[in-house]
C-alpha cells in the first residue's frame, strides 16, 4: 500500500497497541516455558535459559504483529535482540569470574603466597612467591623504561612537534604499534638478546624490554591526550613571566596533566602485567626465586599459571586457578587505583 | 487533507519541571499560524508537543488535550509513530540525510511504510513533492546527487519536500529560515504561501516581520516571570495582533520594548 | 644588559637539552618499530633454510608456516563472525537502547571483559568452556554435519577450533564495542530527529541515520579486532589441541594451530635451529598484523576526515 492509495479523510492515529506490561508478561511466559521444557526434556540451566530467551525474542514481536502492525513488530524484535546481546555478553564475564573465585579461593593460603616451587614434588605444598616477585620486578623495570620514553615522546608531539610532519608520522605509527601482538614483542626482545648474548639466553630484563615495547604506545597516547587538555593560557602565562619553555613544561604543564598521565600509566601496567607470551619466550620459567633481572630465568605470574595448567595434574590445575585469582585481583586493583587517581585529580586537568 | 488542531489546557513537563503552562488555542485548517515570543519562553517546546517530538527527551510528558480532527494525539492507544507520520516537521537547520541522494531523501518517509514501490510511482511522488517545494526545476537533472551538495536554501526546500512527500495533515516549522540568507528566506516564505492551500502550517519564528508577512494567525508566548513556566499570552489574527493587540505585554514585545 | 646576556646562555642550553630529549624519545619509538622488523628478520633468516628435519612433518619453511597462517586466519575470522553481531548489538544498546543512567556503568562492565588477562581466558576456555560446549558441538554435528565446518566426528574433550573461536570472540568483543559505541553516540542529533519526525520507529531511525554515519568507524573497529585476534597467543595455545593440518572442521580433534599458539607450545623444547624457525614465523605474523592495523587506522582517519568536512 503506497501513500497515494491511502484514502483521504480520517487516518486513524490509534491502532491496537500492546499494553505496557506486555513485555513483562511475555518474559514470564518465556521463563515458565523454558523451565517446563527443562523439567520435561531434561536440559541444564543453560538450555532452559536459551529456550526462554528465544521464546521471548520471537513471541513478543509475533503478538505485536497481530495486534499492532508489522513495523512495530520489527521494532520490538530488534529491541529484543539487542537486550539479549547484552545479556549474553554478561554471561562469560560472570561465569569466568565466578569460576576463578570458586576454584582459586581454596588454593590460596599463606604458604601459597610465600613459598616457591623449588623441590616441590608430589603433594607437597608449593607457592607462587617466586612468580609474584618476578612479575613485580619485571613489570617494574618495564615501567621504569617505558614511562620516561613515553612521556618525553608525548612532550615532543604536543609541545615541540605540534602538527608537523614528523609528529603526525610518529602519532600514526604509535597507533599502529598498539596492535603489535605480544608474542612478537617477546620474539623481538629474544632476537635482540640472542644477537648479543647467544641463543640460550634467558633473563628477566629481556621480558622487561618486551613489556615496555607493549607499554610505550599506551603511555604515549594517554600522555599526549592529557597534555593536549592543558589550556594554552597556562603556558602563555608562564612564558610571559620569562620562564623558559622547558621549565614551563616541567613546572606548569606536567603537574597539571599529572593525574591523567598517572592514570594512563597505571592502566598500561595493568594491561601488560597479565601478558604471558613474551615472558614465556624471553624470561623463561623456573621453580626458584630469582631476584636478579639480568641473569638467569625468572618466573612470572602469568607463566606460572600457564605451566601449572600445562602440567595437567589436579594439583597443577588447582594452582593455576589460585594463580589466576591472584593475577585478576592485582589487575582489578590496578584498574581501581587508576580510576580513583583519575577522579581525584580530574578538576586539576582543567576539563 | 489539512486539519485543524484544538489545544485545551495543555501543560508540558520535563520530569517535574513545568516548561509550558495552560495553552488553549484553535489552529485553523489550511492556514498559517505563527508563534512569536522571546527566547526560552516555550514556543519550540509547544510546537514539538504537537507532533510528540518532545518525547524524544526522556522524562517529557504532557497533561491536557491536543485534538486533531476529532482524534486526541495523547489518547490511550495512540502511537507516536503514527502521529509523526501525519504531522510533519521542518527543523531550524536543514538536515537532509547525508548518505542519501536527493531522490532518496525525498522518498525517505514513504519508504518506511512501503518498501517496494514501483519505480513509476516513486518517480511521481518525487516530482510532485519537489514541485510542491519549488525545487524541481533546480534539481531535476541531478536527482542522483547527494542531498548535501545543495546550498542552504535548497537543502531546506529539500527537507520541506521530504516532509510533504508523505502527505501530512499539518506541517510544523521550527524557525525554518533562521539559518538561511535573506534571498533563500524569501523563497521559503513564498513557498509557505503556496503550501497553505494544501496544508495546515504552524511556524515558530524569532523574526516578527516574518510572522507579519507570512501568517494568518499569531500566538504570542512569554514567560510569566523569570523562573516561571512559559504560557500563551495572546492568540489573534495577525492583522489584529500587529495593529491593535489585546494585551499590553504583546504590544510591548511587538514594538520592540523587550525581547 | 650584561645580566640578560649571561642569563640567555643557560636558558638556551636547558631548552636545547630538553627538546633534544623529547625529539630523541619520539625518534626512538620509530627506531624501535623498525628494530622489530630488523631483529626478527636477522634472527629469523636462518629459519628459512634450516635442515629439513626441523620442519617435520613439513619439508620446508613455507609448507611449515602455510597451515599456521591458515589456522591463524580461520581462528580470527571465526572469532569475528561470532563477535561482530554481539558487538554491534551491545554498542547500540549502550548508545541508544539502555536507560541513560545505566549507559556508563554498562560500558564499564563490557570494558571489564578487556581487563581479564589472556592466560586466564585460556585457563577458563580450556577447562570450563570446552566442557560446556560439548552438547553444542553435538548438536551441530547432528543437525549441520553436512557442512564442512561440522563434519566431525566431535571431539570428546571440546578442545577444538570452535571453542578457541568463542574464547577469541569474547576477547575481541570489548574493543569492537568500545569504538562502535563511540561512533554511534556521535551521530548528529539533527539527523536522528529528522528521521523520527518522518514517523520512523527507533529501529528505522537507527537504520537510516546511525548505521550510515558510523559505517567507517565500525569497519575500522572490526579491523582492529581482527588484528587482536590474529595475534592472540595464550588463549588459543591453552584451548586448542593442535596438529599441523589444514581443515575447516571446527569440532574435531585435529585442529590447525595458529602462528602464535604454535610458538608458545613449541618453544620449550626448541633447539636453536627450531628457535630460528619460530622467530621467522613470528616475522610473518608481525607483517600480517602490521598490515591489518595500518589499514584499520588509515580507514578510521579517512572516515574522520570525511565526516568533519
Amino acid at each position: 500500500m503506497t501513500v497515494l492509495d491511502v484514502p483521504k479523510g480520517t487516518i486513524p492515529l490509534t491502532h491496537g497497541r500492546l499494553p505496557q506490561w506486555a513485555p513483562l508478561l511475555v518474559g514470564a511466559v518465556a521463563i515458565a516455558f523454558g523451565g517446563l521444557l527443562g523439567v520435561v526434556a531434561g536440559g541444564g540451566l543453560v538450555a532452559m535459559s536459551v529456550v526462554a530467551v528465544i521464546v521471548y525474542v520471537v513471541a513478543l514481536p509475533l503478538w505485536s504483529a497481530a495486534v499492532e502492525n508489522r513495523r512495530a513488530a520489527v521494532d520490538r524484535f530488534v529491541t529484543g535482540l539487542i537486550w539479549s546481546a547484552f545479556a549474553v555478553a554478561c554471561v562469560p564475564l560472570v561465569w569466568l569470574i565466578t569460576m576463578v573465585i570458586q576454584n582459586g579461593a581454596s588454593t590460596i593460603n599463606q604458604q601459597f603466597l610465600t613459598f616457591d616451587m623449588r623441590n616441590v614434588i608430589g603433594d607437597a605444598q608449593g607457592g607462587l612467591y617466586h612468580a609474584l616477585m618476578g612479575t613485580l620486578l619485571i613489570t617494574g623495570a618495564a615501567a621504569l623504561m617505558s614511562v620516561p620514553i613515553g612521556i618525553f615522546a608525548a612532550i615532543y608531539l604536543v609541545e615541540y612537534g605540534k602538527k608537523n610532519r614528523l609528529a603526525r608520522v610518529i602519532t600514526f605509527l604509535v597507533d599502529v604499534m598498539t596492535g603489535i601482538p605480544s608474542i612478537v614483542a617477546g620474539l623481538f626482545a629474544l632476537a635482540l638478546f640472542v644477537l648479543i648474548f647467544g641463543p640460550a639466553v634467558r633473563c628477566g630484563f629481556g621480558g622487561s624490554v618486551a613489556l615496555s615495547l607493549l607499554m610505550v604506545p599506551t603511555v604515549v597516547r594517554s600522555a599526549e591526550e592529557m597534555l593536549m587538555l592543558v589550556p594554552d593560557d597556562l603556558r602563555e602565562a608562564s612564558y610571559a613571566l620569562g620562564v623558559p619553555k622547558w621549565r614551563t613544561i616541567t613546572k606548569v604543564v606536567l603537574p597539571t596533566a599529572l593525574g591523567g598521565i598517572v592514570t594512563g600509566v597505571v592502566l598500561a601496567i595493568s594491561r601488560v602485567i597479565g601478558e604471558t607470551a613474551p615472558l614465556l619466550v624471553v624470561a623463561g620459567f623456573t621453580d626458584s626465586v630469582n631476584f636478579d633481572l639480568f641473569h638467569g630465568r625468572m618466573m612470572t605470574l602469568p607463566v606460572f599459571i600457564f605451566t601449572q595448567y600445562a602440567s595437567a595434574t589436579p594439583k597443577g590445575e588447582a594452582y593455576a586457578w589460585g594463580g589466576a585469582l591472584v593475577l585478576i585481583a592485582i589487575v582489578m586493583l590496578l584498574n581501581l587505583i587508576a580510576r580513583v587517581i583519575g577522579k581525584i585529580f580530574a578538576p586539576k586537568t582543567g576539563r | 487533507m489539512a486539519k485543524s488542531i484544538d489545544v485545551s489546557d495543555l501543560d508540558i513537563y520535563y520530569g517535574d519541571f513545568l516548561a509550558v503552562q495552560g495553552v488553549n488555542m484553535t489552529i485553523k485548517a489550511r492556514s498559517v499560524t505563527a508563534f512569536i515570543g522571546p527566547s526560552g519562553c516555550g514556543k519550540s517546546t509547544f510546537l514539538r508537543s504537537l507532533n510528540r517530538m518532545h518525547e524524544v527527551i526522556p522524562g517529557a510528558r504532557v497533561e491536557g488535550k491536543v485534538v486533531v480532527d476529532g482524534q486526541e494525539l495523547y489518547g490511550a492507544n495512540v502511537d507516536p509513530v503514527a502521529v509523526r507520520r501525519q504531522i510533519g516537521m521542518v527543523f531550524q537547520r536543514p538536515n537532509p540525510f547525508p548518505t542519501m541522494s536527493i531522490y532518496d531523501n525525498v522518498l525517505a518517509g514513504n519508504r518506511l511504510n512501503a518498501k517496494r514501490m514501483k519505480r513509476a510511482v516513486a518517480d511521481e511522488i518525487v516530482e510532485k513533492s519537489l514541485r510542491g517545494a519549488n525545487l524541481w526545476n533546480e534539481v531535476k537533472d541531478r536527482l542522483g546527487k547527494p542531498g548535501m551538495g545543495l546550498s542552504g536554501g535548497q537543502q531546506q526546500r529539500l527537507c520541506i519536500a521530504r516532509a510533504i512527500a508523505v502527505e501530512p495533515e499539518v506541517l510544523l516549522m521550527d524557525e525554518p529560515c533562521s539559518a538561511l540568507d535573506p534571498i533563500s528566506t524569501s523563497a521559503i516564505e513564498d513557498l509557505i504561501h503556496e503550501l497553505k492551500t494544501d496544508y495546515t502550517i504552524v511556524i515558530v519564528t524569532h523574526n516578527m516581520q516574518q510572522a507579519a508577512r507570512v501568517s494568518d494567525d499569531t500566538g504570542f508566548f512569554n514567560l510569566k516571570a523569570t523562573g516561571q513556566p512559559g504560557h500563551l499570552v495572546e492568540f489573534n489574527s495577525t492583522q489584529k495582533m500587529f495593529a491593535n493587540p489585546d494585551n499590553d505585554a504583546t504590544e510591548a514585545y511587538i514594538s520592540g520594548r523587550f525581547g | 644588559m650584561s645580566a640578560t646576556a649571561s642569563q640567555k646562555v643557560p636558558r638556551a642550553v636547558g631548552d636545547r637539552i630538553f627538546s633534544g630529549a623529547a625529539l630523541a624519545a619520539g625518534l626512538f619509538i620509530m627506531l624501535a618499530l623498525a628494530g622489530v622488523f630488523f631483529f626478527l628478520a636477522l634472527e629469523g633468516w636462518p629459519g628459512l633454510s634450516a635442515p629439513e628435519l626441523i620442519y617435520r612433518p613439513a619439508t620446508d619453511f613455507w609448507s611449515y608456516v602455510g597451515p599456521l597462517v591458515f589456522g591463524t586466519t580461520l581462528a580470527a575470522v571465526l572469532a569475528l563472525v561470532i563477535a561482530l553481531p554481539f558487538a554491534i548489538g551491545i554498542a547500540l544498546f549502550i548508545s541508544h537502547y539502555a536507560p541513560r543512567r545505566l549507559a556508563t556503568p554498562i560500558g564499564y562492565v563490557i570494558d571489564l571483559l578487556a581487563a581479564v588477562p589472556s592466560v586466564v581466558y585460556g585457563l577458563w576456555g580450556g577447562k570450563a568452556l570446552s566442557q560446556a560446549i560439548l552438547p553444542v558441538q553435538g548438536w551441530f554435528y547432528d543437525h549441520l554435519g553436512f557442512l564442512p565446518f561440522f563434519k566431525g566426528p566431535p571431539s570428546a574433550t571440546g578442545r577444538t577450533m570452535l571453542t578457541a573461536g568463542v574464547v577469541l570472540a569474547i576477547m575481541i568483543l570489548p574493543i569492537i564495542t568500545a569504538i562502535s559505541r563511540e561512533v554511534f553516540a556521535q551521530t548528529p542529533r539533527l539527523h536522528q530527529e529528522a528521521a523520527l519526525a518522518l514517523g520512523a520507529t527507533r529501529w528505522e531511525m537507527v537504520r537510516m541515520t546511525v548505521f550510515p554515519y558510523g559505517r567507517s568507524g565500525v569497519v575500522s573497529a572490526v579491523m582492529l579486532g581482527l588484528g587482536r585476534a590474529l595475534g592472540e597467543t595464550m588463549a588459543v595455545a591453552m584451548v586448542l589441541s593442535a596438529s599441523p593440518v589444514v581443515t575447516l572442521n571446527l569440532i574435531s580433534t585435529t585442529n590447525p594451530a595458529t602462528i602464535a599458539s604454535n610458538i608458545a607450545s613449541s618453544y620449550k623444547e626448541a633447539t636453536p635451529d627450531k628457535q630460528a624457525v619460530l622467530i621467522a614465523t613470528g616475522l610473518v605474523l608481525f607483517a600480517f598484523t602490521f598490515a591489518v592495523n595500518f589499514l584499520a587506522r588509515w580507514v578510521a582517519g579517512r572516515g574522520e576526515r570525511r565526516l568533519n568536512r
